[in-house]
């Protein structure tokens, strides 16, 4: 079974983009355009990674990795930060907001894709070893 | 039965007795063991406050408003509570500069001015006059009913022709009693040990009767307090006397009585008397504070009780409810309970009239008489050896007049009102004193001039609308004075004053004579500075705390005279012995065993001014001084100088205080400085960071595209299209917001380049309207154009201001996503310029938007507007441009309605756009 990877961005042509690479490399794409669609795309079946945008409408980046971290349901999910504000201060904080990697807009679509794939490959190590 | 003769025998047995006390309090002081030397017997004397108008006529008013007779007692204990900064200070001062009236008192704050003296002195008689009036009715009056013994029927006090009238005689003996109390001797000091210890005696006997009366009415004729109250509420006539704003008054009058008696607790001359200048011990304060407001808590308990007694006892309308106290005891038969109360009364009555009197007579003679006399010199008073017999000849004609007017208000006006509304005419009067006497008390800056014209326009307020129409009202007035104001003038009916209608007469009065008073007061000291003699006394008497020692006056004084002209000075207004006595005190005090050592210094020249001062006031002493040293006046400068000097410690303080706070402004504004600055570095990162998003996210998809495309050569064409197709549209996007950030930033810098020319506006609205007409074509969205053939031209850059305009209209149309979408462009010409509206029926913009549109980046970024498009830099741009020719640019919306975009240019007038054929 393919991994299933949400996507969340309000920029409508890097989802188109984002969409386009990862169904391409096999993954199961869901995609939300603001926080609240997140939050419904993240029940009833968890994504095993999501593609979080910093900066969304109505709940941002931050926000929703607060969420996703403090509900034990989504505890394999993997978070990946693509961020288009690239400052160390606001890189720190999504991680010690519990995100697992980010990513720095513009970005290498070869980096990300590898990125991807090696959380997934993590995260599967440490389900299969749960 | 009760004779006249038995009456009498018992009132002069009564007054004999106070007499005695009198006596022995003098003779013990005389011995140097006072027996008024304790805060009790100071308070009894203060509750000299409680007159006949307490005794008979609280009941009165309980009768007729309930508890509406309570503001006269609640303003006395609130006052209580401040007399620890009011009266204490009055006492420190009044000690220190041997004040011996309220006349002086003012006088002296304001220069030593003969004539605030005696402007003073005619206010408090004139005002009293009623008060005194009040007292002679109240014991007439008991003295009639008691007559009428065991029957009890209003006896009338209609005036008798004067010899007939019990009352003349009445109140020709309280002016004898007054003499022998008041005038036996004359005293620097002007303080009567004996007439307080007399007066404290009456203050016990008055409310002994009182309250004995209160409890035969609550406990013989009723059952207790519960009883009274219960057959009071169940009776419906009376159960309005006990509900708050029924007939106790409405607020107003609450408030304004209220007032008066705080002021007068402290103004009225025999409350001055007994609580300034027969003050022993400052101290004793402390506990006057409690006390006497307790001793009116006491008296006051039973007034209802017996107001409703009396109201229930006695058939409605047949016995004057201000009589109530004696008429009870008398219809129940008993006898001694009925003379205890009559000499209650007496003494409520007597005690009052003895020291206002007193009170009144040194005001007469020391501010009013003696001024003048010794200005007459073809009198030669000056010359005379001793003095002290004329003055006492002065103050007991005084008393005689003072007597004489009260009856003579008695005659003319004590019919047409009742006990409690004549005393508040003198309240009213009294409480005139108040702004130049508490002003005087802590306002340097108050004059003389001040003084003067503040007490004469609230003076002449209350005569007119209080006093006049009291006569009036008796029929000694045309009674049109009243209804119709004088000459026919409505605004000037002196009860309505200028309109003004709805408040009691008291009320009203207070009202008026008290913005006239303060007014003129306040704004007259303004106008003039004070002379170098006001400001000295000024700062005496307003810094009386930091002047510590007696005497301190002197350093305001300069010149030289002889100890033996000054003993003579002295001797001739207090008598030979007094002023021996007075130099011997003196040497002792300064430390020197014989008077033959005594300096005429400074020191020496203020002592025995202050003692003159006490026997003929401080105004006239400060002549007489004058007239045996040869002074050298200080001008004001050398006043300040002293000030200054006495002030210096204080000052360096002040300096460095000044300094420190110099230092913290500066501090604070550096601080302040960082603060901004920091602001503007968070506003540049801001800035810096929203631009580097904004470049970012359309880079992101042109990298992100071009490797897929690079990465997947094998995609269908479809897909290629489309993927190149999106690089293209983010390219542009991209070059857009860098031209427009630069745009911007020239702008701001000021390093734009404008071309303004004379332009058509229509011409630049239809070439906008073109150039979009494909756009609005394509989304269904009507454009329509609207303006006059004929406008003015405006000056302005053509290309920016078509910028605007394209942008407003695209802002327009990306807001529009209604089936029906309209934009209406349409130019109108305003008197200033003319005017550009660009409407639109979208979504529109919520309020809070509204506010910041126009900033920088500011994207309105509604959930069902979905993401914002633009840059967010369209608008601050045009607004900016809008700016520089002159121009403004605003927005008016309701969401949901849609929204109105309008720009404005000037116009140089004179020239138009050609008509087009």
């Amino acid at each position: 079974m393919s991994a299933r990877v949400l996507v969340v961005e309000d920029e409508e042509s890097i989802l188109l983009s984002l969409e386009f690479l990862l169904g391409n490399a096999g993954y199961t794409v869901v995609t939300a355009r603001d926080g609240n669609a997140a939050l419904k795309a993240l029940t009833p079946l968890p994504p095993d990674l999501v593609l979080l945008d910093v900066m969304l409408p109505l709940i941002d980046g931050f926000e929703l990795c607060k969420l996703i971290r403090a509900n034990p349901a989504l505890r394999d999910t993997r978070i990946m930060l693509v961020t288009a504000r690239g400052r160390e201060a606001e890189i720190a904080r999504g991680l010690a907001l519990g995100a697992d990697a980010y990513m720095t807009k513009p970005f290498s679509t070869r980096d990300l894709m590898e990125k991807v794939r090696r959380l997934l490959d993590d995260g599967a190590a440490q389900k299969n070893a749960g | 039965m009760l004779t006249g003769a038995l009456i009498v025998v018992l009132s002069f047995a009564y007054v004999g007795l106070l007499f005695a006390i009198a006596y022995y309090g003098d003779k013990r002081a005389d011995a140097g063991r006072s027996i008024i030397a304790n805060p009790y017997i100071y308070t009894l004397s203060l509750a000299v406050y409680c007159t006949s108008w307490t005794f008979y006529g609280s009941v009165g008013r309980a009768a007729t408003s309930g508890i509406g007779f309570l503001p006269i007692y609640l303003g006395p204990t609130l006052m209580a509570a401040l007399w620890w900064y009011v009266l204490l200070k009055m006492i420190r001062i009044s000690k220190a500069h041997r004040i011996t009236s309220i006349a002086d008192f003012i006088a002296s704050r304001y220069g030593k001015s003969h004539l605030l003296g005696g402007l003073v002195t005619i206010i408090a008689v004139l005002g009293i006059v009623p008060y005194i009036a009040l007292q002679l009715k109240a014991i007439s009056a008991s003295f009639s009913t008691m007559l009428q013994y065991p029957n009890v029927t209003t006896a009338s006090t209609a005036a008798l022709p004067v010899l007939q009238d019990n009352t003349f005689y009445i109140a020709m003996l309280l002016a004898a009693f007054t003499i022998l109390f008041g005038t036996r001797h004359l005293d620097a000091t002007e303080r009567h040990e004996g007439l307080v210890a007399a007066i404290a005696f009456e203050s016990v006997v008055k409310l002994v009767a009182f309250i004995a009366v209160g409890i035969f009415v609550t406990w013989g004729m009723f059952d207790g307090f519960a009883d009274v109250f219960s057959k009071a509420a169940a009776a419906p006539e009376l159960n309005a006397l006990l509900v708050q704003g029924g007939a106790a008054g409405n607020y107003t009058t609450w408030a304004s009585l209220t007032v008066l008696s705080m002021l007068a607790i402290i103004l009225l001359p025999r409350q001055f008397h007994v609580a300034v200048v027969e003050n022993v011990n400052e101290r004793h304060l402390n506990k006057a504070i409690w006390l006497f407001p307790l001793y009116l808590f006491a008296i006051n308990i039973f007034v209802l009780p017996i107001a409703l007694g009396g109201l229930m006892y006695f058939p409605a309308g047949t016995v004057d409810a201000d009589t109530f106290v004696l008429t009870l005891p008398m219809a129940e038969q008993k006898t001694w309970l009925a003379l205890l109360a009559f000499v209650g009364g007496l003494s409520a009555a007597t005690g009052m009239v003895i020291v206002e009197t007193i009170a009144l007579s040194t005001m007469v003679c020391n501010d009013l008489v003696m001024p003048i006399l010794l200005r007459w010199k073809f009198l030669r008073l000056t010359e005379r050896p001793d003095l002290s017999g004329l003055l006492l000849g002065i103050r007991r004609s005084a008393i005689v007049v003072v007597l004489v007017l009260g009856y003579g208000y008695f005659y003319l006006a004590g019919e047409a009102y009742a006990l409690v509304s004549i005393g508040l005419i003198s309240f009213t009067a009294v409480a005139q004193f108040a702004p130049a006497m508490i002003g005087g008390l802590f306002w340097k800056g108050g004059t003389r001039l001040g003084a003067l014209c503040g007490l004469s326009a609230g003076f002449l307020v209350w005569l007119y609308s209080l006093l006049l129409p009291s006569f009036a009202k008796s029929g000694w007035l045309p009674i049109t004075f009243l209804t119709e104001g004088i000459m026919g003038f409505d605004l000037l009916k002196p009860q309505q004053l200028f309109g003004l209608d709805g408040l009691d007469d008291i009320s009203h009065c207070l009202f008026w004579s008290m913005i006239a008073n303060v007014g003129c007061y306040v704004g007259f000291s303004l106008w003039r500075r004070p002379t170098a003699n006001e400001h000295s006394q000024a700062n005496l008497f307003v810094d009386v705390f930091r002047h510590v020692a007696p005497g301190s006056g002197s350093r305001f004084w300069r010149g030289s005279a002889t100890v033996a002209d000054l003993q003579t000075l002295l001797s001739r207004f207090v008598g030979p012995e007094r002023a021996n006595e007075s130099f011997a005190a003196y040497t002792r005090s300064q430390g020197i065993t014989g008077i033959e050592q005594v300096t005429a210094n400074a020191v020496l020249v203020h002592y025995v001014e202050s003692q003159i001062a006490g026997a003929i006031g401080s105004a006239s002493a400060r002549d007489m001084v004058a007239s045996v040293v040869v002074e050298e006046p200080l001008a004001l400068d050398e006043v300040m100088a002293i000030i200054d000097e006495a002030s210096q410690a204080l000052a360096y303080s002040r300096q460095l205080e000044q300094k420190s706070l110099e230092l913290e402004a500066a501090t604070n504004e550096l601080r302040g400085a960082n603060q901004r600055l920091q602001e503007l570095d968070r506003l540049k990162d801001d800035f810096i960071s929203t631009v580097t998003h904004e470049l970012r996210t359309p880079l992101t998809s042109i990298r992100a595209f071009s490797e897929i495309l690079g990465d997947n050569p094998n995609l269908d064409l479809e897909q290629r299209t489309k993927f190149l197709g999106i690089i293209t549209r983010e390219s542009e996007r991209l070059t857009r917001l860098i031209n427009q950030v630069l745009d911007l930033a020239k702008i701001e810098s000021g390093a734009a380049d404008w071309h303004p020319s004379e332009i058509d506006m229509r011409e630049v609205l239809d070439d906008a309207v073109t150039a979009l007409s494909q756009i609005f074509k394509e989304k269904r969205i009507a454009l329509e154009l609207q303006a006059p053939a004929q406008i003015p031209l405006v000056m302005a850059d053509r290309d920016r201001v078509t910028q605007v305009v394209l942008n407003l209209l695209s802002n327009a149309a990306n807001f529009c996503d209604k089936p029906d979408s309209r934009v209406t462009v349409a130019l109108v010409t305003e008197a200033s310029g003319l005017r550009v509206d660009i409407a639109d029926n979208g979504i529109g913009i919520s309020p809070s938007d509204q506010a910041v549109i126009f900033e920088k980046f500011r994207q309105v970024s509604d959930a069902a507007a979905g993401k914002p498009r633009g840059s967010g830099l369209g608008l601050a741009i045009s607004r900016e441009i809008i700016h520089h020719f002159g121009g403004r640019l605003w927005v008016e919306s309701t969401p949901g309605r849609g929204s109105k975009f309008s720009f404005s240019l000037p116009v140089r007038s004179g020239h138009f756009s050609s008509i087009a054929a």
